[in-house]
This record gives structure tokens, C-alpha cells and sequence, in this order.
């Protein structure tokens, strides 16, 4: 495919969308719907300043937190749970049901143990995006090769080194695949969290703005959101790309032949 | 080394390298026990070659399995140099049928022949000094930093038995390794795996199902019965020491060993088969 | 093959015992938590007095009028995102050009997360249920619809290319080519939509207030009744637990006759 036709592929359609948008809403005087060239300049107003110190940063400050711990805990308990067969029979029906907790009911207890605070909204992303990671991992070390299991026992490679050079980077595609909806799912929660119980952040501001009818700014704000969103995935993409490459290699060669 | 004609057992003099005795294998299951195996007895001398033949389900790889110490056997001893085995001992090394999946696919061809030497803080440059020789060996210096699955399978394989090659093993088992690898590069691999035993001296156990590839390699040749097993057959193979696919195999001492191999097999086939085997059948 | 699964029973009922075992560890341990003063009983009710108001819970018709409430968001937006889900799904992946040109439209769309459209909802229908459907279809259509377009790429080039080549028009081909290879994944992506719909339906209701569970379990919350919010705690997890089952039941059902059940191709 030529370069230009590359491009027109990726940028037709939104452009044309944006062109339909711009069009539609030109001489309409819709209280709900922006216009794009208003939309860009209250986003732009509204959150390039303090807002983004007072509140952008420090919801995303708690989010990266948030994940750490999540995928973090994720992969030593998985680890653990893993490899340990009584403790995976002990402990499996019971992360099912709690997995099955819709992550959000969890705001509101979490409020009552912890109080309103950062570590409250932290705690609330944890108990959500753990999960993906955890029962992942459990699933991946579970299903590691027996013929390279035989192999490393065979030539003495065991506890810390067998982690290090087999377990952990054999399980690492399931892994990375929990991560990254543990990273979608960290988002909805630190969103949620601040729109139900806090005077800051991200989720808060959007909600007040609402609240008080500032329509294009509550627009700029969901627009934000998305763009948090996109950003997470790009960075995303570019980490799994680089730790899996040597996985996708293999799977191209064996989905060929 | 070779006798003129086919004698069972050399007597042995010195502490043979690996002593299997009464080896013993019994499946738990619901519904009956399984005897897989029920009794092997031989010994590999320091530096030989030997192949085990046998009918499929004539338990090779539990066999395998049990003096390799990845399991445990359920009775009788396995003894490498004279210690017993009770699990994966540090001077053997075991190359495995499955090459795809006994490589580290996130790893170079070159660290994952430098692992198990790594794993034992072997020193760098010896390190490096032993990889190179192993992939020289094998005939891979030109890939090591290519991956696992960029290879061919031969090529698979090959990195194996360089990785086992660098370990230094004193005795090497090799499990069906070329079973799944096309007959070319499997005739490539035989002489491969003759070179580096005469190279390195190293104690080979070779099982395979190819009769004719036992007879090729082996200086001894054990059959093995069909479950539950027992050593049939210990055979010499006197054969030249030095051989070639092209000439080795158009001997008529060579046809006449295979044949001999080849009747002894359909024989286990047919059923267990030596004077200490009870007339009592075990169903499948 | 009967003996194989013999030699599976033992060590299964084990794995079974053991896991029941765990349930009972665990309700054990949030028992004597509080009774044992870790966790002040203010915050953490003792087991047993959670489980007897989840007990009173399902004898009271409120009870049953929030989890309908929330049962019939959940279907009716599962419902519509899925429909929906299907005619685009089918559209794009008909067409190499449409498959193509949406692409960067439908990557920047799917990470935007479903609770941005919160204020949207509130200011559009404010508390009433379409503020929920539009939650719960807008997060549920992506689910379905990424998993169909995995499925429609994994269609076999070389039996489109021969159904092609034997004159079959496009709707031919969608229904004998296309959809039997994408329904596995269809199926992956109806079972992921299911769970997210909860999500999101009790997300409304927490946030927004519409009618439903998670409404209620905001107001036990901020009412002081504490037992009573565990108690709808667990009577969620419950939903969530049985809606995963239902949907691995039905999605072996489907696919029982499908030659190649494939696994979650996890995005």
C-alpha cells in the first residue's frame, strides 16, 4: 500500500466525520452539542492551567499508583497461586466470585473502611484491575510447556532462576493481555471514584461542570477523558510490543505454517 | 569394544557410568494398577553408545523419565558413577523429542545453550569459550543471535544438543530426538551426534524407534518388550567404528543385525516374552 | 477413555473440597474480624449478620424490584449493543475497504472510557433508564464488536476467495463463509458484554441514581446501613457469578457443534 493511501485510510474517516460535525452543528444553536472550533478552544482554556495541576495530575498521579500496585500484586499472588496447586484449588472459587463483584460496588465500601481519601481512590482502582492480572497469571503458570518444564528440571534450574528465566517470561503474554484490561478497568474506576465521593479530580470537575451546565467544558472534559484513554493504549501497545516481541515472532511462524 | 559375534553384557570390571537395576514402573490408577515397566536391567560402560529399541507403548519414555530423575520409579535403582539417581542429576542431560518446545522461545540461540551454564556460575569467559565450541560443534557458529523459532527444525535440534553439549553431561539420553524431523536431515543429525561422542567421550543412552537408526548409531542395541517392559534383547553391534550412511548401510553385517532387530521386535509385539514373565495378562 | 476420566475423579472432588473449603475459610475469617475487634464492627459487620439481612433481602419484594430493575437494563442494553454490534460488525468486515478505512475511527472510539458518557447521560435523561442503556450499550457495542471483527479476519481467505469465485453475492457469503467462522468469537465477545453490562448498569445506578441495585447500595451506604450494603454486595457478586456461568453455558451450547471451539482472543 503507497504511503498516501496509507494515510488517507487513517485519517479519511475521522476527517470526514470532524467535516459532517462542523456542518451539522454550523448555524445550530443546540444548547447540548458543541461546535468543533468552540470545542477546541474551551479545551484548551479550560484545561491547560491550574486545572491541570489541581486536578488532571493528581488523578493520574493516583492512577499510576493504582495500576502499579494492581498489576504489581497481580503477578506475585498469580505467581504464587499459580504454581501452588492446593493453594490454586483453596483460593479458585473463591477469586471468582469476587472477580464477579462489579468493581464499582466496591466504591462505596471502600469509603466506609478507608474514608474519603487518596488512598481510598487508590485502593478502589486496586480492587478492580487486579484482577484481570491475577487470575491471568494463575491461568498462564498453569499452562506453562511440561517439555520445557522437564527441560529446566533436567538441567538444575530451579527456584529463583526457573522464575526468572521460564515461568515469568513464559506467562508473561497472559500477562500483558490482564494488563491491558486491567488498564481500561483502573481508568473507569478512578473516574468513578471521583464523581461519587471527592471535591477533586478529574471525574469531580466533569461532573461539576455538568452539574452546572457548562456544556462545551463538560464536553471537553469526556474528550480528555477519551484522550487519557487513547494515551494509556498507546503506551500500551508500545510496552507489549517491545517485551513480546520474540512472542510475536513465533506466533507469525506457526500461524503459516 | 566390538566382539565378533553377539554376545549379552560385557563382563564389567570397573563401576559402569549407568546402572539401571530392576527398574520399576506401576501407574496408580482407578480401575487397576498399570505396570508400564516391570523390570530393566543393564548398564551403560563409561564412553558407550547405546540405542533402546522397542514396539511403541513399550514404556521407553517413562523408562526415560524414571532414569533421567523427572520420575520416580516405583521400585529398582538407577545409578549414575555410582550414585543412585533420586532426581535430575547434575551430570546428565537429556535431549528431548520435542525441540520446539524445549527451547526458551524468548531466547537467543546463544543464551539458551548458555543457560545451564549460567545457572551454575560458570565464569564468563569459560562460559563463552565452551558455547562457542558447543555451536561450532553442532555446526551453528553463523546463528546465535537468531531465535529458536526462526529456525528450521534440524537446526531446532541442533541447539538442543549443543546446549547439552556445552553442560559437559557425563552421561547424555536422548529421547527419540529425531523423530520429528524429515529423513535427510535426520541422516545429518545420526552422523552429527557419532562425531560429538567421539569428540567429547561422553556415555550416550539413545531411544528411538527406527530400527534401522539403532543399529546405525549403536554400539549396543537393548530391545526392549512390548509393556509390561523388560529387557528382550541386549545386542552388540558389530559394526565398523567408523561409519557412513552410504556404505555402513549396504553392509550385509548391517542388514543382518536389522533384520535380527527387526525379528526381535515383531517378537515383542506379540507379547511379553522372557522365562521370568508369570503367563498372567495384564489388560491394556 | 473411561479409565481416564476415573483417574480424573479423585483428584477433581479434592480440588472441589478444597474449594469449598476456601469459601468456608474466608466467611470464617470475615466472622472473627470484627468480632475479634480488628476491624471495628461499625465498618466490617460480622459475617453472619450480613448473610441473615442478605437472607431478609430475598424476602422483600423491594428487594426484587431493584434486581429487576437492574436485570432489565442489563438485558435490553445487552440486547441493543449486541444487534448493533452485529449489522456494523457485519457491514465493516464484509468490505476490505470499509474494514480499512474504519480503522483508526474504531481504535481512537474504543479506549474512551464508558463512564465519560456519565454527564452526557444526566443532562440528556437524567435519572430515568435510558441514562443506564446508553452506559450499558455504548461499553457493551465495543466488546461485541471488536470480538466479531477478530473473528470476520480469521475468516479463511482461500474459502471466501472460492465462494467468490462460485458467484455467491455478499449476503451469500456472509452467512455461509463469514458468520460460522466469527460465531466462536462472537460468543467470547457476548460473554465479555455480559459482564461489562453489569458493570456499567450498576455504575449508573450508583452514580446517576437510577433505579436499581447499585442505587440502593449508595443509599444503604450513605443511610448508615451497613449490613444491609454488604449484604447487596454480595447479592451483586452473586449476579455477576451466575451471568459469567449462564454465559459459558450458552456459549458451549452454541458452539457444541462447532468443529474448532476457539480460545478468548485476548484483546
Amino acid at each position: 500500500m503507497s504511503p498516501l493511501k496509507r494515510v488517507a485510510y487513517f485519517f479519511g474517516l475521522p476527517i470526514l466525520l470532524i467535516a459532517l460535525w462542523w456542518a451539522l452543528s454550523f448555524g445550530s444553536t443546540n444548547f447540548f452539542v458543541p461546535k468543533p472550533v468552540e470545542l477546541a478552544q474551551t479545551l484548551w482554556t479550560t484545561w491547560i492551567g491550574p486545572r491541570f495541576f489541581d486536578d488532571v495530575l493528581p488523578s493520574l498521579g493516583r492512577l499510576a499508583v493504582g495500576l502499579i500496585f494492581a498489576i504489581g500484586l497481580g503477578i506475585i499472588l498469580g505467581l504464587l497461586i499459580g504454581s501452588t496447586r492446593w493453594l490454586r484449588n483453596l483460593l479458585e472459587p473463591l477469586l471468582e466470585f469476587f472477580r464477579a463483584i462489579p468493581p464499582p460496588v466496591l466504591v462505596p465500601l471502600l469509603m466506609l473502611l478507608i474514608g474519603v481519601n487518596d488512598g481510598m481512590k487508590v485502593a478502589v482502582i486496586v480492587s478492580g484491575a487486579i484482577w484481570p492480572v491475577l487470575l491471568n497469571t494463575v491461568e498462564g503458570v498453569r499452562a506453562v510447556d511440561s517439555v520445557l518444564n522437564d527441560s529446566c528440571r533436567s538441567y538444575g534450574i530451579r527456584g529463583f532462576a526457573r522464575i526468572r528465566y521460564f515461568v515469568l517470561p513464559a506467562v508473561t503474554p497472559q500477562i500483558m493481555a490482564g494488563v491491558r484490561q486491567s488498564l481500561s478497568i483502573g481508568l473507569i474506576l478512578m473516574v468513578i471514584s471521583e464523581m461519587f465521593a471527592s471535591s477533586s479530580g478529574l471525574g469531580f470537575t466533569i461532573v461539576q461542570f455538568q452539574r452546572n451546565f457548562a456544556i462545551p467544558e463538560m464536553w471537553s472534559g469526556i474528550v480528555v477523558l477519551g484522550l487519557i484513554g487513547l494515551g494509556l493504549a498507546l503506551i500500551f501497545q508500545f510496552v507489549e510490543r517491545r517485551v513480546l516481541h520474540w512472542y510475536h515472532g513465533l506466533k507469525e511462524i506457526t500461524h503459516d505454517s | 569394544m566390538t566382539a565378533s559375534d553377539t554376545t549379552v553384557n560385557q563382563p564389567v570390571t570397573t563401576v559402569p557410568m549407568l546402572s539401571v537395576r530392576g527398574l520399576q514402573k506401576i501407574y496408580k490408577v482407578p480401575g487397576g494398577d498399570v505396570e508400564a515397566v516391570r523390570d530393566l536391567t543393564f548398564d551403560l560402560a563409561e564412553g558407550e553408545l547405546v540405542c533402546l529399541v522397542g514396539p511403541s507403548g513399550s514404556g521407553k519414555t517413562t523408562l526415560l523419565k524414571c532414569i533421567s530423575g523427572l520420575m520416580e520409579q516405583t521400585s529398582g535403582t538407577v545409578e549414575l558413577a555410582g550414585s543412585t539417581v533420586t532426581g535430575p542429576p547434575k551430570s546428565m542431560a537429556v535431549v528431548f523429542q520435542e525441540y520446539g518446545r524445549s527451547l526458551f522461545p524468548w531466547m537467543t540461540v546463544r543464551a539458551n545453550v548458555e543457560l545451564p551454564l549460567k545457572n551454575q556460575k560458570v565464569p564468563k569467559a569459560e562460559r563463552a569459550a565452551l558455547v562457542d565450541a558447543a555451536l561450532k560443534s553442532v555446526g551453528l557458529d553463523h546463528v546465535p543471535k537468531s531465535y529458536p523459532w526462526q529456525l528450521s527444525g534440524g537446526m531446532q535440534q541442533r541447539v538442543a544438543i549443543a546446549r547439552a553439549v556445552a553442560y559437559r553431561p557425563q552421561v547424555l539420553l536422548m529421547d527419540e530426538p529425531f523423530a520429528a524431523v524429515d529423513a535427510q536431515t535426520r541422516a545429518d543429525l545420526e552422523d552429527l551426534i557419532r562425531t560429538i561422542w567421539k569428540q567429547l567421550g561422553v556415555t550416550i543412552l539413545f531411544v528411538t524407534h527406527d530400527i534401522d537408526e539403532s543399529v546405525y548409531l549403536g554400539e549396543r542395541v537393548i530391545v526392549l518388550s512390548s509393556s509390561p517392559t523388560v529387557v528382550q534383547e541386549d545386542l552388540t553391534i558389530d559394526l565398523p567404528a567408523e561409519r557412513d550412511q552410504l556404505n555402513t548401510r549396504a553392509l550385509p553385517r548391517f542388514m543382518e543385525l536389522r533384520s535380527h532387530v527387526y525379528a526381535e521386535i515383531q517378537r515383542a509385539k506379540a507379547g511379553p516374552v522372557t522365562e521370568q514373565i508369570t503367563a498372567q495378562r495384564k489388560p491394556h | 477413555m473411561r479409565k481416564q476420566r476415573n483417574a480424573a475423579a479423585g483428584p477433581q472432588a479434592k480440588a472441589l473440597g478444597l474449594g469449598i473449603s476456601g469459601i468456608v475459610l474466608f466467611f470464617l475469617i470475615w466472622e472473627a474480624t470484627p468480632r475479634l475487634g480488628l476491624v471495628s464492627d461499625r465498618y466490617l459487620p460480622p459475617a453472619s449478620e450480613v448473610l441473615v439481612r442478605l437472607g431478609q433481602y430475598l424476602t422483600e419484594a423491594a428487594f426484587w424490584r431493584d434486581v429487576a430493575d437492574t436485570m432489565t437494563s442489563w438485558a435490553l442494553g445487552l440486547l441493543i449493543a449486541t444487534v448493533a454490534a452485529i449489522v456494523v460488525g457485519l457491514i465493516i468486515g464484509s468490505s476490505r475497504f470499509l474494514r480499512r478505512a474504519t480503522h483508526t475511527t474504531i481504535e481512537f472510539l474504543r479506549p474512551i472510557p464508558s463512564v465519560a458518557l456519565i454527564p452526557l447521560a444526566v443532562l440528556i435523561f437524567g435519572t430515568s433508564i435510558e441514562s443506564t442503556l446508553l452506559l450499558v450499550v455504548y461499553a457493551s457495542f465495543w466488546q461485541v464488536l471488536l470480538q466479531l471483527l477478530y473473528g470476520i479476519a480469521d475468516v479463511d481467505a482461500v474459502a471466501n476467495d472460492t465462494a467468490k469465485s462460485y458467484g455467491l453475492g455478499r449476503l451469500a457469503r456472509v452467512r455461509y463463509v463469514i458468520w460460522p467462522t466469527a460465531l466462536p468469537y462472537l460468543m467470547t465477545g457476548l460473554r465479555l458484554a455480559a459482564a461489562v453490562a453489569l458493570i456499567l448498569a450498576i455504575t449508573a445506578e450508583l452514580i446517576i441514581g437510577t433505579p436499581g441495585l447499585g442505587k440502593q447500595i449508595a443509599l444503604t451506604q450513605s443511610g448508615g446501613a451497613i449490613s444491609s450494603m454488604y449484604a447487596l454486595v454480595l447479592a451483586t457478586g452473586m449476579i455477576g457469578v451466575l451471568i459469567n456461568l449462564a454465559a459459558r453455558i450458552v456459549e458451549k451450547r452454541v458452539l457444541s457443534w462447532h468443529p474448532s471451539v476457539r480460545g478468548e482472543v485476548v484483546l
